[in-house]
Order: structure tokens, then C-alpha cells, then sequence
């Protein structure tokens, strides 16, 4: 098959896996299962031999393979949709493929697969558990299986079709429909467990914080189809198209409609990515099941809003000279080197094993956007992709944790959360694969040098900042890089380091291998992926291999951007945050025990309390939109304007024809109508009163009155009618 | 030959006769034999224009009989409606007999 057709077919196995296992195959969690994990393995071979074909490509950034057809008339052209293979999508494909493919596998074990039914389980909440006695008759809980088993595969590989959809596109409205059937999917997922009240409110917060951000940015799309009259990457990326919108004035004065229309778009990013001051959905979304918010964190969602902005860096960029930032990216940059602080700050405090890592997602995507405000667009790509590996490691190794933890809290029956850090400790013991593994994607998180990913993505923002004097985002993200390693290291001592600090905790057991398997294959790339982007002119080992990613991806661009020159002043700083960091957060954490306060707590005092409540921007919102909201809805809406307007304009129309009527009644009604009846009738009553005493019903009577009528008539025949 | 007028002046006396029973006696029993004079006095009547003006044609004897068996059948019907009245009743009484009023 041609690579065209290949890439056209990337998307399909899950939808129709979808469609399968909802229409068909729901009763049978084997098939369920099979039917989710073939199509997406399916996905994955074609995403290998396009990505493999795509790097073996000359001049793929020039020449991107595309394939177009005619989709809807609009007026007399074509609205055309069609697949775009440059080397952006190329790499995209490929972390998309392999995380998504793993995340399958892990939730198979995840949901307990094999497992006997609960005892008492019910659809919306997570399985309890199951008694189950052995061969000597001592009964044991173990796991359970989740009682919508199917139903979640379903729901994933609708997402999956999603950002399938949204990679391969090759024009801005496909890529919307992917992005909004994620943020569906996303939703529906959050919610997965919709008996938990806290999950219902997750999943609405999801869905309407996301969706302030897709309303700017639908108007960001409808801005520039309004203007280039296309929404094809081809057309809208040419150089001068882009020239064109950067020299044409906007609604708004002293922006280019390029401008405009950049920060548009990039506010939906701030929606999907989470970014401030939208963040504030993504901790919540921890609700789901944990390969859910892998899903969200890792592969796609989340990478879906710094995805677009990458893919349109062309037009961020519109009009930039030389080291000066153009609106959007000046935006870009402050925002995301500010989430990247802000949210870094919180992780520290927090004590849930997956709400520290949704906070350092946060943080990592402000890291992504800042180096694309910035303007380093490969390195930006590049901590795209070694995040999304090394995140994605670290969501399922903390759904490992929790699952090694629940079990420990069904041996022992404590009442405590599984998901609280302080909790755990020594586990490294117990569950050594997820341990090792959860290490390495930690310390790829850290930017632990040389041999993580994270370390040369990392590095590669530092020195694109340094290198080019931004001194304020190099100096942010220089800290919010040490405030990572600290926390990382935090959690990791919490966890897995010392002892044990419940029964629980020592009771836990290592996860099977549906779970352990995407550990250990996530965690070679968590290394691995870094290896393709080690700058040239790095000390020792730079150019042992060349710097493969920044050629290749680089040539997505028109202009292919220029490699920063070496400078030991960013390699020494990341050097130096990664390492303290990393020391720092060894040296608090490693010795807390059972019931003991947070070693931060006391020298942080009040600040401490200000970032565990997460700056009360949950409270702020509640004060400064979801009150209101309430507010308008019931009582302006429903009270003043329903109640009070409406009702009352109803009723005082009601009460009009009411006195119309009444006047009707009492005079026309009453005394014309109704007393001509009542005339008629009374008179023939009394009519037939008065003439009723001659009914005596004496028969002699009749018959005088029959003879005194014949005498008369017959006199009056006589007398007046028969004179001759 | 006795004139027509004899017979009618008698049969108008006959009629006012039973006239008078009919309106005035209480007994319905007489009221009854009050309403066979009135008959007899049209039978009188009857017979006497049939000889006086028509004695050739037999239509007027044919009628005189006919009133005779439907006067006779009058009375059959009209006493088994008294017996059955004073079963109920215990009165032939006319004027106690008004069930039919207002």
C-alpha cells in the first residue's frame, strides 16, 4: 500500500472497534478487549511503516505527503479534507502509537481482567472487591473486575480515533473534530465512575472549562477562513499566506490579523493544555481510572493543544524579526513560563500520588508552550514527545501503586486512601518493576542528566532561552526545573523509599504483567527518546550520535531554525537544578514516618496552607463564576426575569381577560342570554302551572268541559259561521 | 202512521237522560248504564231516519247491529275494568277515581 492510503486508514480500527464493541460485542469482555487492543495495534503497525517510510523521505518538510478529496461545497469550491505527513506529524505518530497502544494493554490489567465479579459491585463506582474462598476454606478478598468493562474500552478507542484524527489531518476542521471528540471522550471518561459525586463534578468541569477555550479558538478558525478563505494546512501554511495575514490589520488596532487569530487559536490551547488560567480542570480530572488519565496527560489530550500550536508556530510566528516575539508568542511565552512556576509550586504540597503528577503536567506543558513562545519550535516538539513517554510511564506506574496499595488495603481492611502518599512508603520492596520503573520515568521528569529524555528535552529549552536572552523564561523555568526535581523526588521517597507506614502499604504486591509490561516498554523510551536530539556541540558526548530529532523535525519549517551555540551557563544550570532538586527533595522526604506532618509545612507556615488549597483558585472560580452563574440562572433568570417578568406579565394578562369575563358575564350573559332561557322556561312552567287545575282526573269533569266545548263550537258554527 | 218527530223528540229525552246519568251519578256502574241510554237514544235515531227516508236499503238495521255488539262488548270491557278498580281501590266511586292528574 502506498503511504497515502496507509495514513488515510490510520484512524479507522478504533472507531470501528468502537462502534463493534458498543453495538455488538458488549456483553463479552474478552471480545471487548481483543476487539480495542487488535485495532489499536492495528493503528500501530500502519503509524510504524508511515513513520518509518516519512524519516526515510528526502525533503519530507518541503514535499509532505498529503492526499486530499472533496468533502463539502462551499459556494462554488470545495472544502477539502485529507491526510498531511511531515515530519511533525511523523514523530507525533510515533509517540501517539506507542503510548496509546501501551496504555490498552496496561488497562486490561488495570480493570482487573480475570478477576471474579465483586460482591457487591455496581456499575459507576470503582469494583470493591470479591471474596473468594481457597482450597483450605480460608476466605481471602482479592480484586474484583470492573463491572463496565466493555464499556471503557469502548470509550478509549473512541479517543484514540480521536487524536488519530487529529495527527493525520491536513487542515484545521478535521483536527477540530478530533480535538472535540477527545474533549467528548474526555468527558464521558472523567465520568467513567459516574456514581462518585466528585467524578459527575470532574467531568462537568472538564468539559466547560475546556470549552471556554474551543469557543476562542472556533473563532480563531472561523477568523481565518473568513480571511484565507481555506483551512488546508497547505494553503494556510504557505509563506505567503502568511505573509499576507501578517501585514493585514485586525478588528483590533495594532494586531495583525495574524496576531489575532494566533491568540485565538492559542486560547483553545490554554483550554486543552490546561494552561493558567484554565488549569484548573486537569487535578480534578484525576477522577477517572488511572490509564484514563494517561490517556489525558500523556498521549493525547493534553498533547492535542500543544500539537496545535506547534502546528501552527508558521503563523504565531507571522512577522517575527529576528529576537523579537510577536503578540501571540510573547503571550505564549508568559503564560506558559508562568503555569510552568505556578503549578510546579502546587505539586509540592500535594499528598494524592496522581494529583502531584497532573500538577507537574501542567507545569511541563508550560514548559512546552514557553519554548514555543519563545521560539524553539524543536525543542518544544521534542519535550512534547519525551514528556508524553515518561508522563504517560508515570500515570501507569501511580495506577500500579494504587492498585498494589488497594490490595494491600483488602488484605488488611484499614480505611484508608490508597492514593495518599503519606500512606505508602518502602514499596520498592514490594512492586520492584514498578518501582524501577517509576524511578526512571521520575528521574526523566527531573531532568536527571545524560541519560533521560527529559534531561535533553529540557536542556534544549534552557539553552534555546538563554541563547537567544530570555532572561525572565530562562530564569522561571531554570526554577520551576528545580522546583520538578524536588517534588518528583518527593514523591518518589514518599512511595517507595524507607519504610512501610501502614499495614497496607505492606501488604502491597507487584501488579501482573498486563500492567508491568507497558512499565518496562515506556520506560526504554523514557531514555531512550532523548538520545535522537543530543546537540552536537554537547561536551562528550554530542555528536556521538547525530542530532537527528532538530534536522528532521526542523524541516517541518520553511526556515529551518538555526541550532543554538553551545553555552555552559544553561547545561550547568539544568545540571545543577536537576541534581539539587533531586538531592534536596532525597534529603527532606527520605526519613518521614507514620503520621508525621509534611517537613515543608512548618518552614513554608501559611504559604504552605496557600499552595496545598492550590492558591483557592477553586474557591476564586466558585466566588467569581460559579456563584454568579447560580446566581443568574436562580435568581435573575428563574426569580426576577421568569417569576417576576414573564409570570407576571402572564398573569396580569391572565387577570385582564379575567375581569373581560367577568363583565361579559354579569352583563351580557347572565341577563340577556340566560334570562331569555330562563323567560321561556318559567313562562311555559307557569303556563303550565295555571292550566293544570283543569286536570283534575276526574272523568266526569272532562266530560262537561268535552260538552260545554261541543255546545260551543257547535253555537258557534251555528250562529256565526253557517248563516245561510 | 206516528210522525218522525215522536221518535225524535223520545230520543233526545232518552239521550238527555243518559246524559244526565253519565254527569252527575257517582256510581260508575250507572255511570256505565248512563252511557248505554246515550247509545240507545242514537239507536233510536238511527232507526228511525233509516225507516223514514230509506226503508229500501238494509243500511241502517246493519248499522243498528253493529252499535248493538260493540255497545255489549263496551260494557263487557267496561265492568271487568270496575272489578278490577274495586279490587285495588275498594271503590267504584267516579270522583275518588282521579289517579290521572297533575
Amino acid at each position: 500500500m502506498t503511504t497515502e492510503n496507509i495514513t488515510w486508514l490510520l484512524p479507522l480500527p478504533p472507531v470501528l472497534a468502537f462502534f463493534l464493541i458498543v453495538l455488538l460485542t458488549n456483553r463479552s469482555r474478552w471480545l471487548s478487549h481483543t476487539l480495542a487492543i487488535g485495532a489499536v495495534l492495528l493503528s500501530f503497525v500502519g503509524s510504524m511503516v508511515v513513520f518509518f517510510r516519512a524519516i526515510g523521505t528526502e525533503h519530507l518538510g518541503e514535499h509532505p505527503i498529503t492526499s486530499a478529496v472533496n468533502w463539502f461545497p462551499t459556494g462554488s469550491e470545495w472544502f477539502r479534507i485529507g491526510i498531511w505527513v511531515d515530519p511533525f506529524t511523523a514523530v507525533s505518530l510515533f509517540f501517539v502509537a506507542w503510548t496509546v497502544l501501551m496504555i490498552f494493554i496496561y488497562s486490561v490489567g488495570y480493570h482487573n481482567y480475570g478477576q471474579p465479579k465483586g460482591d457487591h459491585d455496581v456499575p459507576g463506582l470503582p469494583p470493591h472487591g470479591a471474596t473468594i474462598k481457597d482450597e483450605h476454606g480460608h476466605e481471602h478478598r482479592v480484586p474484583s473486575i470492573e463491572p463496565m468493562y466493555s464499556r471503557f474500552f469502548a470509550f478509549i478507542s473512541l479517543f484514540a480515533f480521536g487524536m488519530y484524527t487529529l495527527v493525520v489531518s491536513d487542515n484545521l476542521l478535521t483536527l477540530f473534530v478530533g480535538w472535540e471528540i477527545m474533549g467528548l471522550c474526555s468527558y464521558l471518561l472523567i465520568g467513567f465512575w459516574y456514581a462518585k459525586t466528585t467524578a459527575r463534578a470532574a467531568m462537568i468541569k472538564a468539559f466547560l472549562t475546556t470549552r471556554v477555550g474551543d469557543v476562542f479558538m472556533l473563532l480563531g478558525l472561523a477568523y481565518l477562513y473568513f480571511k484565507v478563505g481555506s483551512l488546508s494546512y497547505e494553503v494556510i501554511f504557505a509563506p505567503e499566506t502568511i505573509q499576507r495575514l501578517a501585514e493585514l490589520p485586525s478588528v483590533i488596532v495594532g494586531l495583525s490579523a495574524a496576531a489575532l487569530i494566533g491568540i485565538l487559536i492559542f486560547i483553545g490551547t490554554v483550554g486543552k493544555s490546561a494552561q493558567f488560567p484554565l488549569h484548573v480542570w486537569l487535578p480534578d480530572a484525576m477522577e477517572g481510572p488511572t490509564p484514563v488519565s494517561a490517556m489525558i496527560h500523556a498521549a493525547t489530550m493534553v498533547s492535542a493543544g500543544v500539537y496545535l500550536v506547534i502546528r501552527f508556530f508558521p503563523i504565531l510566528s507571522a512577522g517575527m524579526e529576528h529576537d523579537s516575539l510577536t503578540p501571540p508568542m510573547l503571550a505564549m511565552a508568559v503564560i506558559g513560563a508562568f503555569t510552568a512556576i505556578f503549578s510546579a509550586t502546587i505539586a509540592l504540597t500535594q499528598k494524592d500520588i496522581k494529583r502531584v503528577l497532573a500538577y507537574s503536567t501542567i507545569s511541563q506543558l508550560g514548559y512546552m508552550v514557553a519554548a514555543l513562545g519563545i521560539g524553539a519550535y524543536v525543542a518544544a516538539a521534542f519535550h512534547l514527545i519525551t514528556h508524553a513517554f515518561f508522563k504517560a510511564l508515570l500515570f501507569l506506574g501511580s495506577g500500579s501503586v494504587i492498585h498494589g496499595m488497594e490490595h494491600g488495603v483488602m488484605h488488611t481492611g484499614e480505611h484508608i486512601d490508597p492514593q495518599d502518599m503519606t500512606n505508602m512508603g518502602g514499596l520498592r520492596k514490594k512492586m520492584p518493576i514498578t518501582f524501577w520503573t517509576f524511578l526512571i520515568g521520575g528521574l526523566a521528569l527531573s531532568g536527571f542528566p545524560l541519560v533521560t529524555a527529559g534531561f535533553w528535552s529540557k536542556d534544549e529549552i534552557l539553552a534555546d532561552a538563554f541563547g537567544h536572552g530570555h532572561w525572565a523564561v530562562f530564569l522561571t523555568l531554570a526554577l520551576a526545573a528545580f522546583l520538578t526535581a524536588f517534588y518528583t523526588m518527593r514523591q518518589i521517597s514518599l512511595s517507595f523509599l524507607g519504610e512501610p507506614r501502614t499495614g497496607a502499604a505492606e501488604h502491597a504486591v507487584e501488579s501482573r504483567w498486563t500492567m508491568t509490561f507497558p512499565l518496562a516498554v515506556l520506560a526504554v523510551f523514557a531514555v531512550a527518546a532523548g538520545w535522537v536530539g543530543i546537540p552536537e556541540h554537547f561536551p562528550v558526548v554530542g555528536g556521538l550520535i547525530p542530532n537527528w530529532f532538530h534536522e528532521f523535525v526542523g524541516g517541518t519549517l520553511a526556515e529551518h531554525p538555526e541550532t543554538v551555540a553551545f553555552n555552559w551557563i544553561p547545561l550547568l544550570t539544568s545540571l545543577v537544578v536537576a541534581l539539587g532538586g533531586l538531592y534536596l527533595g532525597w534529603l527532606v522526604y527520605r526519613g518521614v514516618h507514620a503520621g508525621q506532618a509534611d517537613p515543608l509545612q512548618r518552614p513554608l507556615g501559611p504559604v504552605y496552607t496557600v499552595l496545598f488549597r492550590k492558591y483557592y483558585f477553586d474557591e476564586l472560580y466558585d466566588l467569581l463564576f460559579v456563584r454568579p452563574a447560580i446566581w443568574l440562572s436562580e435568581t435573575f433568570a428563574y426569580l426576577w426575569l421568569d417569576r417576576g417578568l414573564i409570570d407576571g406579565t402572564l398573569h396580569l394578562v391572565a387577570r385582564a381577560a379575567f375581569s373581560v369575563g367577568g363583565y361579559l358575564r354579569n352583563w351580557i350573559d347572565k341577563p340577556i342570554v340566560n334570562g331569555f332561557g330562563d323567560f321561556v322556561g318559567e313562562s311555559v312552567k307557569s303556563l303550565g302551572r295555571t292550566l293544570r287545575f283543569i286536570q283534575t282526573g276526574r272523568v266526569q269533569q272532562y266530560m262537561v268541559m268535552a260538552l260545554v266545548i261541543a255546545f260551543g263550537t257547535l253555537f258557534y258554527y251555528l250562529f256565526f259561521l253557517a248563516q245561510p | 202512521m206516528i210522525p218522525l218527530s215522536y221518535f225524535l223528540v223520545f230520543a233526545a229525552a232518552l239521550f238527555s237522560i243518559g246524559l244526565y246519568g253519565v254527569l252527575a251519578r257517582k256510581n260508575a256502574v250507572a255511570i256505565l248504564m248512563g252511557v248505554e241510554l246515550i247509545l240507545n237514544a242514537v239507536l233510536v235515531n238511527v232507526l228511525a231516519f233509516w225507516r223514514y227516508r230509506t226503508p229500501d236499503k238494509l243500511d241502517g238495521q246493519a248499522f243498528a247491529v253493529m252499535v248493538f255488539a260493540v255497545a255489549a262488548a263496551e260494557v263487557a270491557v267496561g265492568l271487568a275494568l270496575f272489578i278490577s278498580i274495586y279490587r285495588r281501590r275498594n271503590t267504584i266511586a267516579a270522583d275518588e277515581i282521579d289517579l290521572l292528574k297533575w
